[in-house]
């Protein structure tokens, strides 16, 4: 065994890259719980690709065929509903636990220096998760698969002038059709996958050269080292540390999602949309068209702000910018700290101000604009809309932005603490 | 990029058209029944199934022999359930084309397959025990869960006829406590004056079974299907159960390694 490393290595270096990546890696030790939605995002990744293989096996990308061959697959294929429900759980798993990834860089400062250029890597893979779970969502075929498709690319045909260019070029047709179904499936299944791979090699890559963040902020790099082991004082070697406490995160979360997959796959309507179950009618506009709940608080954003100049674009522009600017966060933040523990009041208020905006758009992107009833009274008549919702949903919306730019007004002038030495753990 | 932008509006504001009103009849819940009354329960639905609503709705995902799921041989099912078909692997379909169907009812029967998952138990059971007669349409059916319906009530010698109660009230709050009250089937609907209207049912002329017996029925039909939306379900709730406690033993040897590991770390 020995030999056949030996041959290898002097031919490929498989060691030294096991050992630069991994198998040397020195991380803090004292990563806590939001510490395993790194290593559960990649997990997910792999759960996705392999049953998205299987899945392809039996899917037919063709207008004609495509809702059947979904039903083909959950009642003749061979364990089908078991890998189509994987995959249509692990679609969502994947975005919750992206977000707790994301919100772990806010809570630490991880996109701090010496971490921008990883954190925007990061970005880029947050927007290609977008882009692919758009595209695999048309390929169910049914009603939402449908008109969400048409909804959103419809965003790009309210861009002024090339719009509605844009849109035919987008579909290849002048109305979701086959020929969109294709190209979406070709994308869902080549070209976004191989960008992800690559994207999240490269994320691993930057993050094992800068080294990780930690829950106090401390750059480890920059501690004295054990004289005995010559790594920094408050530093383990990733293997065999964090591979099993990473995987005691792994069996936690196939616990949590086999409670979902095996008993509730539908979680009432957020995962699988009850509407989808009827195959797509271009004639017949749904009622109530709703995203899946991942992209629900973007899509209040885009429902709040109101058209002007008889255009919509503004509020294209809005959704564009609030998943943009998370780009911006490493320069945004001038706090003398990085992590939450030695924050003061101000950024630690505003975090809180932006949680509950986030999750209360989310939630109003699932319901008709209706849902809270409307204003009454003579001064309603002045407003645009009636409608508290899209009040509510406004105000937020200011909120979510104000977080980010706001921040480097309320990042200096707060009292942080001083940070220790040595990590806490 | 105007007629875009429309489409776009008009999916953005999809629901302005509809107020907190138009949400429907308040539903009844469908009964689940223990796990015993279910066999017995989704085996009378099958023949009800194949007997009532075979003839218009297909079911075309699904196979006659996964009938088998319900502990059926395939004898028994060619003997008694295949009207239509006779091949054992064949599709649940109908021969009545949809060019037919839209002539005849205005509209062509929905596939049923997945139709449980689309509606709902409650939505469905409520549906099959919410017709009455209307002189108004053309079938002279009406329903109270979906207004206008282009089916005519095929069960009516089973349950026999309803008619529609109408009672005014003077405010929304009176009439949606009206319509609780009202303990079934039950639809508020804004009426000319600013006052409000509920909409109940009441027996008419009594069909050949009793109230009781034709709600379980419907019951039954429910809970077939339900099963052919997602027949693997069964399977799916006692593979997770194994799963999940292999999982739980996984996570303790998993956890103890992990102790074990990080000891030596101070």
């Amino acid at each position: 065994m020995q030999r056949l490393l030996t041959w290898i290595d002097d031919r490929f270096p498989l060691s030294k890259l096991w050992e630069e990546q991994w198998g040397k890696y020195v991380a803090p030790k004292n990563f806590n719980f939001w510490y395993y939605f790194g290593s559960l995002a990649g997990f997910v990744l792999v759960l996705q690709i392999v049953t998205g293989i299987f899945l392809a096996m039996s899917y037919k990308p063709d207008a004609t065929k495509a809702f059947d061959s979904i039903e083909y697959i959950m009642r003749d294929v061979s364990g089908g509903w078991l890998i189509r429900y994987m995959h249509s759980t692990g679609a969502s798993a994947f975005f919750i636990v992206v977000y707790l990834h994301m919100f772990r860089g806010l809570l630490y400062g991880s996109y701090r220096k010496p971490r921008e250029l990883l954190w925007i890597i990061g970005c880029c893979i947050y927007l290609a998760l977008m882009a692919e779970a758009f595209f695999g969502y048309l390929l169910p075929w049914g009603q939402m698969s449908y008109w969400g498709a048409q909804v959103i690319v419809n965003l790009f045909s309210t861009v002024p002038f090339v719009g509605d260019a844009l849109g035919t070029w987008i579909r290849g047709d002048y109305t979701i059709s086959d020929v969109t179904l294709n190209r979406f499936f070709s994308f869902h299944v080549v070209a976004v996958p191989l960008l992800l791979l690559i994207l999240v090699a490269v994320h691993l890559m930057a993050l094992h050269e800068v080294g990780s963040n930690n829950p106090d902020g401390i750059e480890i790099k920059k501690q004295p080292k054990d004289p005995k082991t010559g790594i920094p004082l408050d530093g383990i070697y990733s293997h065999p540390y964090y591979t099993i406490k990473d995987l005691v995160g792994v069996v936690f979360f196939l616990i949590v999602f086999s409670i979902v997959m095996f008993f509730m796959p539908d979680v009432g309507g957020y995962f699988l949309e009850s509407n989808n179950f009827i195959p797509a009618d271009p004639l017949k506009t749904p009622e109530h068209i709703a995203p899946v709940w991942y992209f629900t608080p973007y899509y209040a954003i885009l429902r709040a702000v109101p058209s002007f100049m008889a255009s919509q674009f503004w509020g294209v522009l809005a959704m564009g910018a609030s998943v943009i600017i998370f780009v911006f966060l490493p320069w945004l933040d001038r706090g003398a700290v990085k992590s939450i523990r030695y924050r003061g009041p101000l950024y630690k208020s505003w975090l809180a101000v932006f949680v509950v905006s986030f999750l209360i758009l989310g939630y109003l992107g699932t319901v008709p604009v209706t849902v809270w009833g409307q204003f009454t009274g003579g001064w309603a008549d002045a407003l645009d809309t009636k409608d508290r919702a899209t009040w509510v949903a406004r105000v937020l919306t200011l909120l979510y932005f104000l977080f980010f730019l706001l921040m480097p007004w309320y990042t200096t002038r707060d009292k942080t603490k001083p940070v220790p030495e040595r990590v806490r753990w | 990029m105007v007629k875009g932008a429309r489409i776009l509006i008009a999916g953005l504001l999809c629901a302005a058209a509809g107020t907190a009103l138009a949400e429907g009849a308040r539903l009844m819940g469908a009964p689940e029944g223990s796990k015993f009354e279910r066999e017995a329960s989704l085996l009378r639905g099958a023949r009800d199934f194949a007997n009532y609503c075979l003839n218009c709705h297909g079911a075309q995902f699904m196979r006659y022999n996964r009938l088998t799921d319900l502990g059926l041989s395939e004898a028994q099912i060619k003997d008694n359930l295949m009207f239509a078909s006779d091949k054992i692997g064949g599709a649940m379909t109908v021969a009545m084309s949809r060019k037919d169907a839209v002539s005849w009812f205005g509209a062509a029967p929905p596939d049923l397959s997945v139709e449980a998952r689309v509606r709902g138990r409650d939505w469905l059971y409520s549906y099959l025990l919410a017709f009455y007669r209307d002189d108004k349409t053309p079938t002279g059916w009406n329903n109270l869960v979906f207004p206008s319906v282009a089916m005519p009530h095929v069960l009516w010698s089973l349950q026999g006829t309803q008619k529609l109660v109408e009672s005014e009230y003077e405010d929304q709050e009176k009439a949606e406590a009206a319509a609780i009250a009202a303990k079934g089937l039950a639809l508020v609907e804004p009426a000319p004056g600013g006052k409000f209207v509920v909409k109940t049912l009441a027996e008419d002329v009594p069909g050949t079974l009793s109230g009781a017996e034709y709600k379980g029925f419907v019951g039954d039909l429910v809970n077939y299907l339900d099963y052919i939306g997602e027949p693997a379900k069964s399977e799916r709730i006692n593979i997770g159960i194994v799963v999940l406690i292999f999982l739980g033993v996984l996570f303790a040897l998993v956890y103890s390694l992990k102790r074990e590991y990080w000891n030596d770390l101070h």
